[in-house]
């Protein structure tokens, strides 16, 4: 078996998922190698020679990889599959938007968001927002998988560092042309990398009062997130949204506050470790999940929660 | 310009599923059906840029059993002109769906295809990736916003981080995200007006298209139970049992 990865960085910095990613990729087992493609990104790639388990890294380096258009990663990736019995990358907007497109340039399928693997050709994948786990194996030459990256310990930092091989940049396909990003800033922990998440739903009213979520969460140290509603009534950017055609997270800890636990909703956060859930409808759904749950206005339990953490 | 749109018949979302006894697979008999919800999205998006006079024809294209043509039905009473139902009883995974809109397309040579990003019964997240691949075009997918200019279609896609703009030589394939339009609700009298409208029904074969199923489902299984919470009195009491109990704050 021989297993690539492909890595999601910003050039100079590994995303976490990359190290879960690796886990995946130890669990099917045989030799690990690492393709970081980018532009400028030789530190991504150093990094990713120090992660456990990884025998070599493939660097590849041009100013079209910035950006990492699908069109343009997916053809440097076809380019050197042939000497691999499988493809993996983090199951996150990276893996999801390039990866398909790779499967179906080798006329392989792909399996999506995996979250057990069984053997070298089966894996387990959640469908139908979590409602049901489907055990899938496939008989594809080359398996193309997108992994959950929730359900896999990220692999530690290795002993030694694995030697970093730089490799052609594939011609640029041109087809697409990438303007620009806008990406939120924000000071708090990443969602997906969180150990405690906070999240605010319809019930938040409006953008103004998420401000009680973002204190709540500085108290913490943790990330903020919230419902689809919340982020259709604009109260929050699109990038924090949780759920089955959101994030998928797992952290220690899952505040929800003002959300009422649809099934589209809880696909997104159910395996949280921990699930505090505040509402003021006794009846809410997202009871049946919680480990602590609240029934009370969340304008006066969370100023009160952020207080009792403050120690007043 | 010619739009085509990819509508699927799913589970209808607020209809919670099970898993059979058996572990065959989950139970769908008799459960309520509709459009997959990004598919509408798909739908709205192409008949607002024929109101916009930016489209002049919309194909709707669905792949599945004899009763997707109720949702291509839903689909030209939002406004689409005609549909094409690529009938079949089996197993359709995505790599077939974009094998089989590679040969419409191939016929139908449109400039646009806009598809959902997910189907929300497979959760796959593959055949618009998958078709743009096959096809050779540029691809944007989740996008929350899309203008033509001229030879070029410049969408805003919706990224982990935030947004990220593109510009994309037409041909080319995008897929829906949630934020990209609110979908109308169909009226009686377009529902009449629909039943008029031309479908077509033809079979994969015929296309030439294989769809053997390339994953073969092994099991199912529900999901682990969350053991039951407790129900808290007040504040106080939540952070005890946070700090004291579940040890998930200093
Ligand atoms: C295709 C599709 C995909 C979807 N994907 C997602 C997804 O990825 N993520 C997602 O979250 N949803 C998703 N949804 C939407 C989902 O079905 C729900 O509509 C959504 O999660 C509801 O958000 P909410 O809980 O914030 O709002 P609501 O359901 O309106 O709930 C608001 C809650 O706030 C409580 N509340 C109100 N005021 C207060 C107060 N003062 N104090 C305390 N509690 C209060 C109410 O009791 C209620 O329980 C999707 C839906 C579809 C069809
Ligand atoms: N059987 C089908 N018929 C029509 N469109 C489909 C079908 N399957 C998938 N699609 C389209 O492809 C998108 C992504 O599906 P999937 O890759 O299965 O998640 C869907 O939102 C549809 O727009």
């Amino acid at each position: 078996m021989s297993i690539l990865v492909i890595a999601e960085h910003d050039n100079a910095h590994l995303k976490p998922g990359v190290a879960n990613t690796i886990a995946a990729a130890a669990k099917i087992g045989g030799d690990v190698t690492v393709l970081v493609a980018g532009h400028e990104c030789r530190a991504a790639a150093e990094a990713a020679a120090r992660i456990a388990g990884v025998s070599k890294v493939l660097h590849a380096d041009a100013p079209h990889y910035r950006g990492f258009l699908a069109e343009k990663l997916a053809d440097l990736v076809v380019s050197i599959a042939g000497g691999y019995s499988h493809i993996l990358a983090p199951a996150s907007g990276f893996g999801k938007n390039f990866m398909p497109r790779v499967a179906a340039l080798l006329d392989v399928a792909q399996v999506s968001d995996i979250c057990a693997v069984e053997s070298a050709d089966t894996f387990v994948r959640p469908i139908y927002a979590g409602s049901a786990l489907a055990t899938v194996q496939s008989k594809d030459r080359i398996k193309v998988v997108t992994v959950r990256i929730t359900a896999f310990d990220a692999a530690p930092a290795g002993v030694s560092a694995a030697p970093v091989e730089s490799i052609a940049a594939a011609p640029d396909s041109s087809l697409t042309e990438f303007l620009g990003q806008e990406l939120t800033k924000s000071e708090r922990p990443e969602l997906t990398a969180a150990r405690i998440i906070v999240s605010g739903g319809r019930g938040m009213g409006s953008a103004e009062n998420f401000k009680l979520l973002e204190a709540l969460a500085d108290k913490l140290g943790a990330a903020v997130g919230a419902s689809r509603a919340a982020v259709d009534s604009g109260f929050v950017p699109n990038d924090y949204q949780v759920g089955q055609t959101g994030k998928i997270v797992a952290p220690d800890l899952y505040i929800a506050v003002g959300i009422s636990g649809a099934i589209q909703h809880l696909a997104g956060m159910k395996d949280s470790k921990v699930i505090v859930a505040i509402n003021k409808d006794a009846e809410a759904p997202i009871f049946q999940v919680a480990s602590y749950w609240l029934v009370e206005d969340l304008f006066k339990a969370v100023p009160e929660l952020t207080a009792e953490l403050s120690g007043q | 310009m010619k739009v085509l749109v990819a509508v699927k018949r799913v589970v209808d979302p607020n209809v919670k599923v099970r898993v059979k006894a058996d572990g065959s697979g989950v139970d769908t008999a008799n459960l309520k059906m509709a459009m997959n919800p990004f598919c509408e999205i798909a739908v709205e998006q192409a008949v607002r840029m024929k109101e916009a006079g930016v489209v002049s024809e919309i194909v709707a294209v669905s792949v599945g059993i004899a009763q997707c043509q109720e949702t291509l039905r839903t689909a030209m009473a939002m406004g689409v002109d005609r549909g094409i139902l690529v009938e079949t009883n089996a197993e359709i995974q995505p790599l077939a769906v974009a094998k089989i809109f590679k040969a419409i397309v191939a016929k139908e040579a449109p400039r646009l295809v806009i598809m959902g990003k997910q189907a929300i019964d497979d959760d796959c997240n593959q055949s618009g990736q998958m078709l743009a691949a096959l096809l050779n075009w540029p691809q944007a997918t989740f996008i929350s916003k899309v203008t033509i200019n001229g030879e070029a279609a410049e969408v805003t896609r919706e990224i982990d981080g935030g947004l990220e703009n593109l510009r994309l030589k037409l041909p080319a394939i995008v897929t829906t995200d949630l934020r990209l339009n609110e979908p109308r609700y169909v009226t009686l009298p377009n529902i009449m007006k629909a039943k008029k409208k031309p479908l077509e029904v033809v079979k994969p074969e015929d296309l030439g298209v294989d769809v053997t199923p390339r994953l073969a489902t092994l099991r199912m299984q529900e999901p682990p139970k969350r053991s039951a919470g407790v129900k808290v009195a007040d504040v106080k009491e939540l952070v005890a049992k946070l700090k004291n109990e579940a040890r998930v704050i200093g």
